[in-house]
């Protein structure tokens, strides 16, 4: 199994204080903005962005929430993949709000699609934004596109993008690998 | 482990540990859901699910049904006083009829023990045993266990004592098994001719005394008398029934610690629990009843997802 990194731990940092910064242009104090991490892999991206709104911006804890999709997938009883349900952790309600979803690797686009029909449990927003790390372009299979995007990857559809989040090196060390699983 | 051993659902003792506890945790993601400004997802929007009663029901009936309508099934209610059976329909040919209509999961409760296992012999669609005679009431005994294990962290090493009539009891069997399989230590507490001779078999502690037993538990599950199942004189009176192992506050109030009341209902106030108590904050009947729709969406989820087909 092959791997080689897109992005190291510097590049990673620079791109989402990149993103960050973008938030900010856009959602100003974030009075009426409610981040959303999408459950399991979106979450540490959220963190992390929640961390430098704090630390550069003096944004303390603005809204947000982690949202899990399992429940909206539409492979339902249609394959054998493995469809465990992470926590939902949100207490809020999304009515008039601008919302904007946080994932780490865009593919296909069904994510983000059960993500569209779970935040209507929370109400009707004002708006949604999509903020992705990496996009894998190419390879969607419903017209969804990011708002805000970190790098844009053209990757085979055999291959896998991953990002290996560790805290517990150096601080802050993060990976983004490029797996062929038949190489 | 992310699927069930079982393709239904007929009784605890056809399930793992392993079975328990994904249930469990897929509960939580649903107590999660029903507590939502829309409570409601699409999951089993292509399934259809047929409650199938032969025997009288409004809590567990009401409560898969509620559970079903929050998962997005199409369903179909069925009450045997209302049917073709008091015309002389057998089980399987009202079964297979309610199939042909292309029917999924079928949920069954039934007064005679064993009618769902002879079902899922015979038929391709999952079973769920909503009750069926004295045998099981699984979903009871996983939302029992389940709200044990949400108000004391765990159900392994806890002492659980059930009360009453335990010889016509579907929910003591049930949760005997489950309790036992999640590591509790179970007593049963009734007159003698309420609880059936070889219990003890299962490695249960029998006691007769309610108050020795009370001093014993950490939480004390109530259940009521089934009239409807007996066919003989089981004590002279419900009076004197009551007097001996009817649960009051004083009881609770001479324990030197505090223990969880639980009841699957209906209760009979001033019979097996006082009115006092079952409005108590020891009482946690209500969670009960929250916690068993989560719990049934959770069965339903996780047998429907074994059920995976391809649109041709």
């Amino acid at each position: 199994m092959k791997k080689s990194i897109l992005l190291n731990s510097q590049e990673l940092k620079i791109t989402i204080d990149r993103l960050v910064c973008q938030l900010v242009e856009n959602h100003k104090n974030f009075s009426n903005t409610i981040l959303v991490g999408l459950q399991p892999r979106g979450k540490y991206l959220c963190e992390k962005i929640l961390k430098i709104l704090k630390s550069d911006y003096n944004i303390e804890n603005p809204n947000h929430g982690l949202l899990d999709i399992t429940f909206y997938r539409d492979d339902f009883r249609r394959s054998k993949k493995i469809l465990k349900p992470s926590k939902t952790n949100f207490d809020l309600l999304v009515e008039n709000r601008n919302v904007i979803f946080i994932d780490d690797v865009l593919f296909t686009g069904r994510s983000v699609r059960a993500a569209l029909t779970a935040i209507e449990s929370f109400g009707r927003p004002k708006s949604i934004e999509l903020l992705i790390l990496i996009d894998r372009r190419f390879s969607r299979e419903l017209p969804i596109q990011p708002d805000y995007k970190g790098i844009q990857v053209d990757v085979y559809e055999n291959q896998k993008v991953l990002i290996e989040w560790d805290d517990s090196i150096n601080g802050n060390h993060a990976y983004i690998i490029l797996t062929q699983d038949n190489e | 482990m992310n699927e069930l051993s079982v393709k239904n659902l007929i009784g605890i003792k056809q399930l793992n540990l392993e079975d328990i506890n994904l249930i469990f945790e897929t509960a939580d993601n649903f107590k999660e859901v029903i507590n939502r400004p829309i409570k409601k997802v699409p999951s089993l929007r292509d399934v259809t699910i047929a409650n199938l009663f032969f025997e009288n029901s409004t809590r567990t009936k009401l409560s898969f049904e509620l559970a079903q309508k929050r998962l997005s099934a199409d369903i179909i209610n069925f009450s045997a006083s209302q049917s073709s059976v008091k015309k002389g329909e057998t089980l399987i040919d009202t079964v297979n009829n309610i199939l042909s209509m292309k029917v999924d999961i079928i949920v069954l409760r039934h007064p005679n023990a064993g009618a769902p296992m002879m079902l899922s012999d015979k038929i391709s669609a999952s079973i769920i045993n909503a009750g069926d005679g004295a045998h099981e009431h699984p979903t009871q005994a996983l939302l029992d266990s389940y709200s044990i294990r949400e108000k004391l962290g765990e159900v392994k090493n806890k002492n659980i004592l059930i009360v009453g009539d335990i010889r016509h009891s579907r929910v003591a069997l049930s949760n005997i098994y489950a309790l036992q399989l999640q590591g509790a230590n179970v007593m049963v507490c009734g007159p003698k001719t309420l609880i059936p001779k070889y219990l003890h078999k299962l490695g249960v502690k029998v006691e007769y005394n309610l108050e020795k037993a009370l001093k014993w538990c950490d939480v004390i599950n109530m259940l009521r008398l089934q009239n409807e199942r007996m066919s003989n004189s089981f004590f002279p009176s419900i009076r004197e029934y009551v007097k001996h192992y009817g649960l009051t506050m004083s009881h609770l109030d001479s324990l030197d610690h505090d223990i969880l009341v639980m009841h699957p209902g209906p209760i009979n106030r001033g019979v097996e629990i006082s009115t006092n108590v079952a409005d108590s904050k020891y009482s946690i009947i209500l969670d009960q009843v929250e916690n068993g729709v989560a719990i049934r969406m959770a069965v339903i989820y996780l047998l429907a997802k074994k059920n995976i087909y391809k649109i041709q």
